[in-house]
């Protein structure tokens, strides 16, 4: 019953927060400010990962691909991985535990200084001013950071295929090009956006209701809060792309 | 003595110069019940200090007050209208000439202090830009702090947070002002400093001042009225002078705490001292 209830009030919140866009004021530099903590901070991490994924699909695909004698489908194998999965979903494992696990621990600090409280006896919508900001800047990041995991994970594998392992760039980057669809495009932005708004709410929700952590107060409320984050929404990414593939395919 | 039901009401006063009414207010966390039918009315243009041991659960009825905890039973009024929360427009009307000072500053520490004066403004008015600064630095001014306008609350002393958190609290020109024990863990002068500027501004801009707090000589020389909560009660409602006099032996023993503290001091003494003489 407490895990209904505790799905109802999240959706409630969400909703709040999502309809506090008109409300707030001085919206916009708020977002700008969310767009930079998620996206600029959170940029080396997604290229790097990027990078290796790229890298070890590459790798992986090349001899796989050579028991069967069909090198030449490397670029399909990489960019359909990516485009359809391991790029939505690893940059947002990856923006969960850098900018979702931030957020949850600053929204539990404001919440143990009574910031929030304040912002709330001032007139001033908490979910507005500290939330809405969060999830319309992940509206934006999380499908700017997945176009990038992705080019920079073809990057990574057209490097193991063809300065590694001695394909062809030419034919790689021409499969590349004419493996990915339109609908493989669609379907990696919508999951980029779906598990944007789900991460940062879910986020946001864990760090805004850390005085509500059970056996826990201060500090390590805060600490408690910041771990269910993270580990929720590791698994509602896993969850939600299951549920969109399963609709999509 | 003077109880809340003197006065010629309930709550301690003349109902039509109370700018806050608090009627019958009931809170419980659990099974523990904090708020036990709390009455008591702040008249307009005073200092009004609720005192009371810890735990007497004077923070949560300001917070009760200032609708950041939901009571279970009671009314609220202010000024002459029964205050429902549930209805937004009348809760966003309250908070608009209500201003709440937390016992932690509750200032934004990723913001300057000219922006942290500036924040109800921003978010609750339709002033423009310049405005909102002029108006701001104006608080700051007021409140002595025109050096640190640029300052980062984690870069002031605790005395001059609680100065930036009264001016962000005044900006808006509230009606009304909650203190939640402004002098918590400071010394002896610093409370005097706190109390001494709470009197001042409150005087130079004619707020309604509700103080909780257990410093009790500073109250008492710095209120115009004081009551005191006792186990989720009030036990007494008057002035400071009344409560200097009173005869309530809860009100006697929290005003005699500190000569109680000296006599079982002495006693103590005399018993170490007393195998030494022999």
């Amino acid at each position: 019953m407490d895990k209904v209830r505790g799905l109802g009030d999240f959706a409630l919140f969400t909703g709040r927060s999502l309809g506090a866009v008109l409300a707030t004021r001085r919206l916009w530099t708020r977002v700008a400010r969310a767009v930079y903590e998620q996206g600029f901070r959170c940029l080396p991490v997604i290229l790097i990962v990027g990078t290796f994924t790229g890298l070890v699909l590459g790798l992986q695909g090349y001899y796989v691909l050579n028991r069967f004698g069909s090198e030449a489908l490397l670029g399909v194998l990489v960019s359909l991985s990516l485009v359809r999965e391991m790029a939505p979903v690893l940059a947002a494992l990856m923006l969960v535990g850098q900018a979702g696990s931030a957020l949850a621990a600053e929204l539990g600090i404001q919440r143990n200084s009574e910031q929030i409280a304040a912002l709330d006896t001032m007139g001033i919508s908490s979910c507005g001013y500290l939330v809405t900001p969060r999830l319309l800047a992940a509206l934006f990041v999380f499908p700017a950071q997945t176009a990038l995991f992705v080019a920079v994970g073809l990057w990574g594998g057209s490097l193991s295929g063809s300065l590694l392992l001695g394909l062809d760039p030419g034919v790689y980057w021409s499969s590349v090009q004419r493996a990915v669809e339109s609908e493989d495009v669609f379907e990696c932005l919508l999951k980029a956006v779906t598990f944007g708004l789900l991460t940062m709410s879910i986020c946001a929700y864990q760090g805004f209701h850390a005085h509500r952590i059970r056996g826990a107060t201060g500090a390590r409320a805060v600490s408690a809060a910041t771990t269910k984050a993270v580990v929720i929404s590791s698994i509602a990414v896993l969850a939600a792309d299951y549920v969109i593939t399963s609709f999509l395919i | 003595m003077t109880t809340p039901l003197q006065n010629g009401s309930k709550t301690g006063g003349p109902r039509r110069n109370f700018l806050l009414e608090v009627d019958d207010l009931h809170k419980r966390f659990g099974p523990h019940s904090v708020l036990r039918g709390v009455s008591l009315g702040v008249p307009r243009g005073t200092l009004f200090t609720v005192l009371g041991p810890s735990g007497a659960g004077k923070s949560v009825l300001l917070k009760c007050l200032a609708n950041i905890e939901k009571p279970e039973n009671g009314r609220i009024s202010f000024d002459g209208r029964t205050l429902d929360f549930r209805n937004h427009a009348a809760r966003d009307s309250f908070r608009r000439r209500c201003s709440f000072l937390f016992q932690g500053n509750a200032l934004f520490d990723s913001l300057t202090a000219l922006r942290n004066v500036a924040l109800p403004l921003e978010q609750t008015t339709s002033l423009g830009r310049g405005e909102i600064r002029v108006r701001a630095l104006e608080a700051l001014e007021q409140l002595e702090l025109s050096d640190y306008v640029n300052h980062y609350p984690g870069m002031l002393s605790g005395g001059m947070q609680k100065r930036l958190a009264l001016a962000r609290a005044i900006v808006t020109q509230p009606e009304m002002v909650f203190f939640d024990e402004p002098t918590a863990g400071l010394d002896p002068l610093r409370r005097n400093a706190v109390f001494a500027m709470i009197a001042k501004y409150q005087a130079l801009f004619g707020f309604t001042a509700l103080i909780v707090t257990h410093d009790i000589v500073e109250a008492l020389v710095a209120s115009d009225r004081v009551a005191l909560l006792h186990q989720g009660e009030i036990c007494f409602c008057g002035t400071p002078d009344e409560f200097a006099s009173s005869a309530h032996p809860v009100v006697q023993s929290f005003r005699d705490s500190p000569a109680a503290l000296r006599s079982t001091l002495d006693g103590l003494r005399c018993g170490v001292d007393a195998p030494e003489q022999s």
